[in-house]
């Protein structure tokens, strides 16, 4: 791969700050996990075979009615309290009619222009502390659409493609739209900027229990709109929006990209263009997609089939009541808490470790296990899988009970590890893997006697140090109960039978 | 219905023409133009009774908040979801090559 910023047309970065200012703007669709879909009774399962989570609904057959999913309208009222957004007192749906097949409707259901949260914010803590407002311009409710699959022509695009399978599983599944205002002044730290928020939105979404927010899984998507001024004009460039931002670190790298690829066409006297981009998560470039069909073009209007929403207030107060801790009270309290220096917080939810030690210790275990294990051991299998922490297929409440058979003494810390490493392997809870692998520790003193009584049988001159005086040398005989019983005593108890039986 | 309150141009006909993919030659073009008029106008007329103290509705039933439980229903097979369609692969609903689109 060759660096991007050597490629004709690209403007090094650092030239591109010193000549413009970026303005950032955000959009995010997150998946709801309900479990239903939007205004039908279908399941939301992910992975499951192609249209079996389809009804006339959701298919658009005529005649079928929409009902509005009361846990997706709560979902999406949670997620704008918890952003510092109004409740709109009354709102409707709205149909955003497009010709394209993934909502076999031929429309998407939408909120147009009566959004049910408006102008909030999130304050998003960037690497070294500095902590950036960012302006919530709305949230509104959709439904997601289908999933094509492009066939014939090379690349899997649409472009040369021959024609298009459909699955409609996803359509209809209950989709937030949190959409920031523009975000100027990041400077440099754009990108940064960018990521940070995303990753803030995402602990939030998280934290509120509303969404898998997995990147990766699609159940959080998104786009990123940038434009350049010239630096310190204060005049607005045009926009492009790249979408296909499938994780925190494309987000950084798609605003980084399209800073330079901006700069680039504007000092080549080239007007931008208003798109959308396509993010190529290989090279790290983005490429053109379609030109931008206006909001006119999609001829909204509001959907005839479903009536207003109207939240009172009580409601509005009630769904209040139900936020959970956020992720900033919690930092706070944890901070407080576990006497953590302002370094050590930064280390821990820069690491993506916080909210899984703070999850861990929620399950009863002692906070300093919980960070040992988060920090250390499951860092390390982050890294060497490359999955980001809170991706690892073990969940809080497993590493808590994994910390409390290490201290029940059933688990050395050796065992304790391959107990862990059978949960990443998908062998099933602590417990299982416990069972399936015979990982306990043999405590049963009458086994280990036996062990001990051989090793001494077997090393005698080492037996013989051991009745001169010569403590030390019990190690040798540890060393081989260890190994005879797999590793699975403990070798504390080990040593002192050593020392009780050499004289027996 | 005169035509005075705002006539459809053969101009957006070519651009609603071009949003839904359709190929449209100049005669239809005035075909339609004129069809859609006509049709525009008398939507337009409620406009003429409507007073300015009637809030523009977007529903017969003055009733909101009409929720359901998230409780999963019964949906079709995939084999009754697919029965309708043109043509099906692989479980899923097969389409036309899709144009004048970028993903
Ligand atoms: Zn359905």
């Amino acid at each position: 791969m060759s660096a991007p910023a050597s490629t004709p047309g690209l403007v090094d970065y650092d030239e591109v700050v010193e000549r413009f200012d970026p303005v950032l703007g955000i959009e995010v669709h997150v998946e709801l996990n309900t479990n239903t879909k939007m205004f039908c009774g279908c399941p939301t399962d992910f992975g499951a075979e192609p249209n079996t989570q389809v009804c006339p609904v959701c298919l658009g057959l005529p005649g079928a009615l929409p009902v509005v999913n009361r846990a997706a309208v709560e979902s999406a009222i949670r997620i704008g309290l918890a952003l510092n957004c109004s409740i709109a007192p009354w709102g409707r749906f709205a149909r955003k009619n497009y010709f394209y097949p993934d909502m076999p409707k031929n429309f998407q259901t939408s909120q147009y222009d009566e959004p049910i949260a408006v102008n909030g914010w999130l304050d998003v803590e960037l690497d070294d502390g500095e902590v950036v407002r960012v302006e919530i311009e709305r949230a509104h409710m959709e439904e997601d659409t289908g999933k094509s699959l492009h066939v014939g022509g090379a690349t899997g695009r649409i472009h040369g493609a021959e024609y298009s399978l459909l699955d409609y599983n996803r359509a209809g599944v209950p989709l937030i739209e949190i959409v920031t205002k523009m975000i100027p002044g990041t400077r440099e730290r754009a990108p940064e900027v960018a990521r940070a928020y995303v990753t803030a939105l995402r602990d939030l979404l998280r934290s509120l229990g509303v969404s898998d927010v997995r990147m990766d899984q699609g159940s959080m998507r998104a786009d990123v709109n940038l434009s350049l001024s010239p630096r310190d004009s204060g005049v607005l460039g045009t926009r492009t929006e790249t979408k296909n931002v499938n994780s925190l670190r494309s987000v950084e790298r798609a605003v980084r990209y399209e800073m330079t690829r901006q700069a680039g066409v504007l000092l080549d006297g080239g007007p931008v263009v208003q798109e959308t981009r396509h993010f190529e998560e290989a090279s790290g470039t983005t490429r053109p997609g379609r030109r931008k069909e206006t909001a006119e073009d999609y001829r909204y209007f509001p959907e005839p089939d479903l009536v207003p929403i109207a939240p009172s207030q009580e409601w509005v107060e009630e769904l209040r009541g139900t936020l959970p801790e956020l992720p900033w009270e919690r930092r706070k309290r944890v901070k407080a808490e576990w006497d953590l220096s302002d370094e050590e917080l930064r280390d821990l939810v820069n690491a993506g470790a916080l909210d899984l030690i703070a999850a861990t210790v929620a399950e009863g275990a002692p906070s300093g296990e919980a960070r040992s294990w988060w920090v250390s051991y499951l860092a390390q299998q982050a890294n060497t899988r490359g999955v980001e922490l809170a991706a690892l297929p073990i969940s809080p409440a497993d590493v808590a009970r994994v910390i409390e058979l290490v201290a029940s003494g059933e688990l050395t810390n050796k065992l304790a590890r391959q107990v862990v490493d059978g949960v990443l392997a998908g062998e099933g809870a602590p417990d299982d893997v416990v069972k399936a692998r015979g990982l306990a520790v043999v405590s049963d003193d009458g086994a280990l006697i036996t062990a001990v009584d051989e090793a001494l049988a077997g090393q005698p001159d080492v037996a013989q140090k051991i009745r001169d005086g010569k403590v030390q040398a019990a190690g040798a005989i540890v060393g081989a109960v260890m190994k005879a019983t797999k590793g699975q005593a403990d070798a504390k108890r080990v040593r002192e039978l050593v020392l009780e039986r050499v004289n027996a | 219905m005169s035509a005075d309150s705002g006539a459809i141009t053969r101009a957006e006909v070519a651009h609603l023409a071009r949003l839904a993919r359709l190929a449209v030659n100049d005669q239809e073009l005035d075909v339609f133009a004129d069809q859609l008029d006509v049709i525009l106008g008398a939507v337009a007329r409620v406009g003429e009774v409507a007073a300015d103290d009637i809030p523009p509705t977007s529903h017969a039933v003055p009733l909101s908040n009409v929720f359901r439980p998230d409780e999963r229903r019964a949906g079709l097979t995939q084999e009754q979801a697919l029965s309708g369609a043109p043509a099906a692969e692989e479980g899923r609903f097969r389409v036309p090559q899709i144009l004048g689109e970028e993903e």
